[in-house]
């Protein structure tokens, strides 16, 4: 099972490149998950104390107006990393996050992570490099959002 | 030297330049700011005049110069099947006094057309391969006919993925085709916007992010990318980081064209015209030039 777990992890783009120990320790971390099309999978606010690689479906990021609609802000799939508040403080989601469709995911503990992060800086950098290449590249999709490009002509 | 040889260059870049009498078949809104609309060539009424005329033949990717009488002319992608040669469809829109008075035209009115020009989509060469579509807004009409001749022979292409980026939902053009085309088992079709509606159920953010996720082998495959600029050069890179050969890229370049046929110098795009050497250009011949503010 853990075997299964370590090649699933080899095979993510997050993941490519870590060495067997490192995989096996972050299997060790790992579980797999299913949602339904309109599970919420975490609300702003709460303990963020894990993240997502997904392996099928659709998330829709949102964020809740007091008295109002959810505001759709981004949408994941397959193969995308959900939630990066696990590695900063105060450990709490920013958005919501809801299952849009079936979606199948393996999902990782973010504080047993961190804990090995903290002891062992090897794999401490290969994760926060990851991660800060996630963020990265949603801020410049964000941006592009922003620049609303469509709107002028070609 | 034969003078007829000496002054044929001459000769066919004049008739390039005459306007070629259409009218408007049917029109119609594709969102607030863009229509459709449908030319044949104009019949002529005279007694001893020859039969009707064909649509001009033309290649996915080309333009027509359309000339609204007495406004003024603008260059538009054509938006229709290629295999048609009774109709020439074109998308268009509304910028500008030229656009405004196309979009008012109804059927009957004329319309001149000179064209097609510049260089097309490179559909032959991705037979054998993955084909991914990138368009951004506006950049979908000149996609289209790629499009149509790929579903006209799907077997001799591998997977075939369109990612189409607008605004929001009501600003998406060809929504019915759109539907259409995502029921097909042998097309993957992803779209998102920028900002969603309460009613929208698909995909919210910028047209990269589907990239990022498309079914396809990036080691073998062809791209066509066409919409904004700074859309276009950021969906090139991201697909150059998914593995696809910028020479495999393909990007359609939008500059001040006039004459079409590379005279007038108004579309110079560094060393080449965009009328004639473009629109279609690979990502490699003109990505350092996407990055030169004076060009």
């Amino acid at each position: 099972m853990m075997r299964d777990m370590t090649a699933l992890l080899s095979a993510s783009p997050v993941f490519a490149g870590l060495d067997t120990d490192q995989l096996d320790f972050i299997a060790g971390c790992g579980w797999n998950v299913h949602f339904n099309a309109g599970d919420t999978i975490f609300k702003f606010g709460e303990p963020a104390d894990r993240f997502f690689v997904l392996r099928g479906g659709d998330v829709s990021i949102e964020i809740r107006l007091a008295g109002g609609p959810a505001r759709r802000i981004e949408t994941l799939g397959e193969g995308e990393v959900l939630g990066w508040s696990w590695l900063f403080p105060p450990y709490t989601w920013q958005f919501d996050a809801r299952a849009m469709s079936g979606v199948r995911a393996t999902a990782f503990d973010g504080s047993c992570l961190r804990d090995k992060c903290e002891n062992d800086p090897g794999l401490g950098y290969e994760l926060m490099k990851r991660f800060a290449g996630i963020v990265a590249t949603r801020l410049q999709a964000t941006r592009l959002q922003l620049l609303d490009l469509y709107g002028q002509p070609l | 030297m034969d003078s007829r040889c000496e002054f044929a260059p001459i000769a066919a870049m004049s008739a390039a330049m005459v306007p070629r009498p259409y009218v408007v078949a049917r029109r119609w809104n594709e969102t607030a700011d863009t229509f459709t609309f449908e030319l044949r060539p104009a019949r002529d009424v005279r007694p001893d005049a020859p039969p009707a005329a064909t649509a001009a033949a033309f290649r996915p990717g080309q333009f027509n110069m359309l000339y609204a009488f007495g406004v003024g002319e603008v260059p538009i992608s054509i938006s229709g099947d290629p295999a048609d040669g009774e109709r020439l469809i074109h998308t268009v829109r509304t910028v500008g006094a030229v656009t405004r008075y196309l979009g008012a035209l109804g059927p009957g009115d004329p319309v001149g057309v000179r064209g097609p020009f510049g260089s097309a989509w490179p559909v032959d060469d991705a037979e054998g391969r993955d084909l991914v579509l990138v368009a951004g807004g506006i950049g979908l009409p000149p996609l289209r006919p790629v499009l149509y001749q790929v579903l006209a022979r799907r077997e001799r292409f591998g997977r075939v993925a369109l990612l189409y980026g607008a605004r929001r939902p009501a600003e998406m053009v060809f929504v019915d085709e759109l539907r259409s085309w995502r029921s097909r088992l042998d097309l993957d079709v992803e779209v998102t916007v920028d900002r969603a509606t309460e009613s929208w159920k698909g995909s919210v953010g910028f047209v990269t992010t589907l990239v990022r996720r498309a079914p396809i082998d990036p080691a073998e495959a062809i791209a066509m990318v066409c919409g904004p600029e700074l859309m276009m050069r950021f969906a090139a890179l991201e697909l150059l980081k998914r593995g696809v050969a910028d020479r495999r890229v393909h990007v359609s370049m939008e500059r001040n064209m006039k004459c079409g046929v590379g005279l007038c110098g108004h579309c110079q795009f560094g060393p080449s015209f965009v009328c004639r050497d473009g629109p279609v250009y690979p990502f490699a011949d003109v990505k350092d030039l996407l990055q030169v503010a004076e060009v």
